[in-house]
């Protein structure tokens, strides 16, 4: 699967597809959706190719980033599933950056927010299907026979009446003369054979031997390594430098300053980094360099006095609030967090004076191809992006500084160079969860029923770092996702919203703002259940009576659990629902507190996402999911002193380790509704869940992650 | 000067600076990049290999401290990725990203040489590597699977070959 180190040029592989010089290639449309960022209609656009060659090998070009999430298995699946073709031929490219591949949530080429299957759910099947009809039309019109009375299987066209059988590969020339068919029939549900089978991963022969190819494995000829000192501070920049030392470093070829730092260029990546350390800068380290973590949480407590803009008001909340039998008031907090993949930030870039060429992991290949394109002073169309496989993204890899580093480093040297990040660097220089700060009251009436709930939170806008303007009104969709579609039956219900700016550059985080939103809101939902002297699933269910897909994980997880069931001495419990990205989701913790440390022992894990593609990689991402939303509640935070971050690596930002990673099941309702995506919405319920199993272990309410030991005494 | 060690079974000799840590020499000089960058500190495990067939972290072994060893990496394991720990681990589909599989399958395959049929508690203890998208509990899975795969290895070997009943499933070393 890999396409490693170049054995394959890009544009000349295009060229010959859309000539169709090599066999079938078949492109297909995704309805433009034009509700997201910004105005304007965005034409039809083709997203994604299947090549058939005449050896039968069937090239499946793909438009999203593969980071673990399985889509380098599933959009084939979803292809083949119509196509009808040999599952063993198949085999991935990942496309270039192109219009082409634009996908419609973002507008451009893109991967991220759960959104590949549901984007891909009808044009990836309807292009397996065109393809089909095109091969089985081109086998008629060569036997002379009726189509009607030709079928495909398995990678072959067969004429049952003269017993006359072609393969796909013998046909593709021909069908790639022919005009695409614009009204093929998709499989009823009823009929699939790969769609919701567990099936197993394209990518994994190579990722258990090595052979995968990140972006940090690119190789180049010619290719010099780089390392970036950038100012400790955000707002800091480069005052001077002193790069005797660093040049004597051996294998250190040249000191470079670059929009971002000062790059050491050298041999290989070791010497970059061992020159680094020896080069000499002086930084002027800008207006952020008064700012703490301490800074920031006082200037968003102060917000809490005053009204935000309002992101949801259903009735009169402060009425009902006010006339309520009881009130009960709590400030909730979540802190900056890093993304952490586990490789680094690179990129490896080539310009030369007729273009540039990346070959990078991103997430994000419209707005790498532009910097690119910026940088090297072309235009776009000589801007090559060559996306490798992602060691991990979590959204960090939709942002492009890693990009500029190599362009700019390789267009001084005039020779391909790759910049490689440190894990400080990486830890120190994210675009971080942003920390948010809310408070929440909420009433309830004489019955233990709820009559109002407010929110007021305080958070940096992700959509102001990421789209710059996109944000309009004051109100950041991500800084209230999670709570301000609160689903739970509630008459009066106000949340609103201060905008604020403390210059930590914040970015898309697995599950976004429904990593914080869910904690608040269902830790929250727990205190009301206990105000109410209800228990905690019973208390839910019935204000969520109204939701059928709700009810369905909800009922699933505590039936799995065994939540009515008695639990050994020791062990506690807790439950929490949260959907995200259309994806719903409801987990129990079984959990025990011992010498002031919470261990995990169960999570069990009840999802709703629609149809399913491949269940195995449901529960995959479901898992991967929990251990990242475990890490969030029991580990670190990221926090700021002095303008800098002051956590440098995994000895002081740790991640879960196999020790600490609880029991998981996970368990899928089945549905006919058309899917949605999994890669975010495993993570916002568990900080809650946890936390509202320590509640019922030891009477302490957890009001802000992660949970310390001195919180449980 | 040259420094020379035997690298998935074959004498190789590089001439670097002694300081330079294995990870790096693996990756930048010799260009086998299967081995993995993660923190640089020892901490992540994304760089494990064998040293003289023990689990070691690449990213701060100096290439002078493996002079006259034996070093395994990922693409050593075995010859056509067959080793139990791959088996195991295709079958139960671990990777996701797959960034640090290489890491985690060296580090199994190193207990399970030591320690063949392990428990969780020993899984716990042995396995310290870091993998971001989660992927702990089918390791744990293929752990225990590829202790079984490994004991009806050797149990065919045995017949086949009683000399040979003191191999390790440890592929190339």
């Amino acid at each position: 699967m890999s396409h490693a180190n170049g054995s394959l040029d890009r544009r000349e592989f295009l060229k010959r597809g859309v000539a169709g010089a090599t066999g079938l290639v078949v492109g297909f449309y995704l309805p433009g959706r034009n509700d997201v960022f910004g105005a304007g209609d965005a034409p039809e656009v083709i997203n994604a190719w299947i090549q058939i060659s005449p050896d039968d090998e069937i090239t499946i070009i793909e438009s999203q980033s593969e980071m673990g999430q399985g889509v380098a298995t599933s959009y084939p699946m979803m292809i083949a599933e119509e196509l009808e073709c040999d599952w063993k031929k198949i085999r991935v490219e990942f496309a270039p950056a192109a219009t082409a591949y634009f996908n419609p949530a973002f507008r451009m080429q893109g991967t991220g927010g759960s959104q590949s299957i549901r984007q891909g759910w009808v044009p990836m099947r309807r292009a397996g299907a065109t393809a089909r009809e095109m091969l089985i039309r081109a086998a008629a019109e060569k036997w002379g026979v009726d189509k009607a009375e030709c079928h495909a299987e398995n990678g072959m066209v067969a004429h049952a009446a003269s017993k006359r059988r072609a393969s796909y590969g013998s046909l593709a020339d021909a069908a790639a003369k022919l005009p695409p068919p614009t009204d093929v029939k998709l499989k009823d549900p009823s009929e699939f054979k790969i769609i919701g089978k567990p099936t197993k991963r394209l990518d994994t022969p190579d990722k258990i031997s090595g052979q995968t190819v990140f972006g940090i494995d690119v190789r180049r000829p010619g290719m010099l390594h780089a390392a970036v000192a950038r100012c400790p501070v955000f707002s800091g920049k480069v005052a001077s430098f002193d790069a005797t030392k660093a040049k004597a470093v051996p294998g250190v070829k040249d000191v470079v300053q670059i929009s971002s730092g000062v790059a050491v260029v050298a041999e290989n990546t070791w010497s970059a980094m061992q020159g680094r350390r020896a080069l000499e800068v002086k930084w002027d380290e800008g207006e952020l360099a008064s700012v703490s973590s301490d800074s920031i949480w006082k200037l968003y407590a102060e917000q809490m006095e005053k009204p935000g803009v309002a992101a949801r008001k259903d009735g009169d909340a402060a009425a009902a609030l006010a006339s309520a039998a009881q009130k009960i008031e709590a400030v909730y907090q979540a802190p900056f967090e890093a993304h952490a993949t586990m490789e680094p930030m690179n990129c490896t870039a080539d310009v030369r004076p007729d273009g540039v060429e990346v070959w990078v992991p991103t997430q994000f290949q419209t707005s790498t191809q532009a910097i690119a394109a910026q940088i090297a002073g072309v235009k776009p169309d000589k801007a090559l992006v060559h996306t490798t496989y992602l060691g991990g993204g979590f959204g960090r890899r939709g942002l492009t500084d890693f990009v500029a580093d190599a362009c700019e480093v390789s267009k001084a040297m005039k020779a391909p160079v790759q910049v490689t990040w440190s894990r400080e660097d990486d830890m120190q220089h994210d675009h971080y969860r942003p920390c948010s700060y809310a408070r929440l009251a909420a009433g309830l009436d004489a019955n233990g029923n709820p009559v109002a709930w407010t929110t007021r939170i305080a958070c940096d806008s992700v959509f102001s770092w990421f789209f710059p303007g996109s944000v309009q009104n004051g109100l950041d969709p991500a800084s209230v996702e999670g709570i301000a579609d609160l689903p739970y039956a509630v008459p009066n219900v106000l949340v609103d919203y201060h905008l604020m700016t403390p210059g930590i550059p914040t970015g898309f985080w697995r599950s976004v703002g429904a990593s914080q939103n869910g904690f608040f809101r269902e830790s929250f939902v727990d205190e009301l259940a206990v105000a109410a002297k209800k228990d905690p699933y019973e208390f839910r269910r019935a204000l969520l009576a109204k939701s059928a897909r709700h009810i369905g994980v909800l009922d699933l997880a505590a039936q799995k659990a065994g939540w009515s069931k008695p639990l050994p001495p020791g062990i506690f419990r807790g439950i929490a629902i949260v959907q995200s990205f259309d994806t719903y989701v409801a987990q129990v913790a079984e959990i025990s507190v011992e010498k002031g440390r919470v261990k995990v022992h169960r999570i069990v894990c009840a999802l709703d996402c629609g149809q399913v593609i491949n269940p195995a990689i449901v529960e995959q991402q479901a898992m991967g999911g929990i251990v990242f939303g475990l890490t969030q509640t029991l580990k670190g935070a990221i926090t700021i002193d002095r303008g800098r971050v002051q956590q440098s690596n995994f000895n002081d930002y740790d991640m879960l380790r196999m020790k600490e990673s609880p029991k998981i099941e996970v368990y899928i309702v089945s549905s006919k509704e058309p899917p949605t995506g999994m890669g975010e919405p495993g993570v916002p319920p568990v900080a809650p869940v946890v936390c509202n199993a320590v509640f019922a272990a030891t009477g302490k309410r957890i009001r802000k992650l992660p949970i310390r030991a001195e919180d449980l005494a | 000067m040259a420094i020379s060690f035997t690298l998935n079974g074959k004498p190789t000799s590089v001439d670097v600076e002694p300081r330079m840590p294995l990870l790096w020499v693996l990756r930048d000089t010799l260009n086998l990049t299967g081995t993995k960058f993660g923190c640089g500190i020892a901490q992540c495990g994304a760089c494990t290999v064998h040293i003289n067939g023990t689990a070691a972290r690449s990213c701060i072994a100096p290439i002078s401290s493996v002079a006259g060893k034996s070093v395994t990496t990922i693409e050593g394991l075995s010859p056509d990725h067959t080793h139990a720990v791959q088996q195991a681990w295709m079958e139960l589909d671990v990777p996701q990203c797959g960034y640090c599989q290489s890491g985690q399958i060296i580090a199994a395959a190193s207990l399970l040489a030591k320690t063949p049929n392990p428990t969780d508690e020993q899984i716990d203890a042995a396995m310290t590597n870091i993998c971001r998208c989660g992927t702990y509990q089918q390791i744990r899975k293929a752990i225990h699977r590829a202790a079984q795969l490994h004991h009806g290895s050797l149990a065919a070997r045995n017949e086949a070959s009683p000399v040979e009943s003191d191999a390790v499933a440890g592929g190339a070393e």
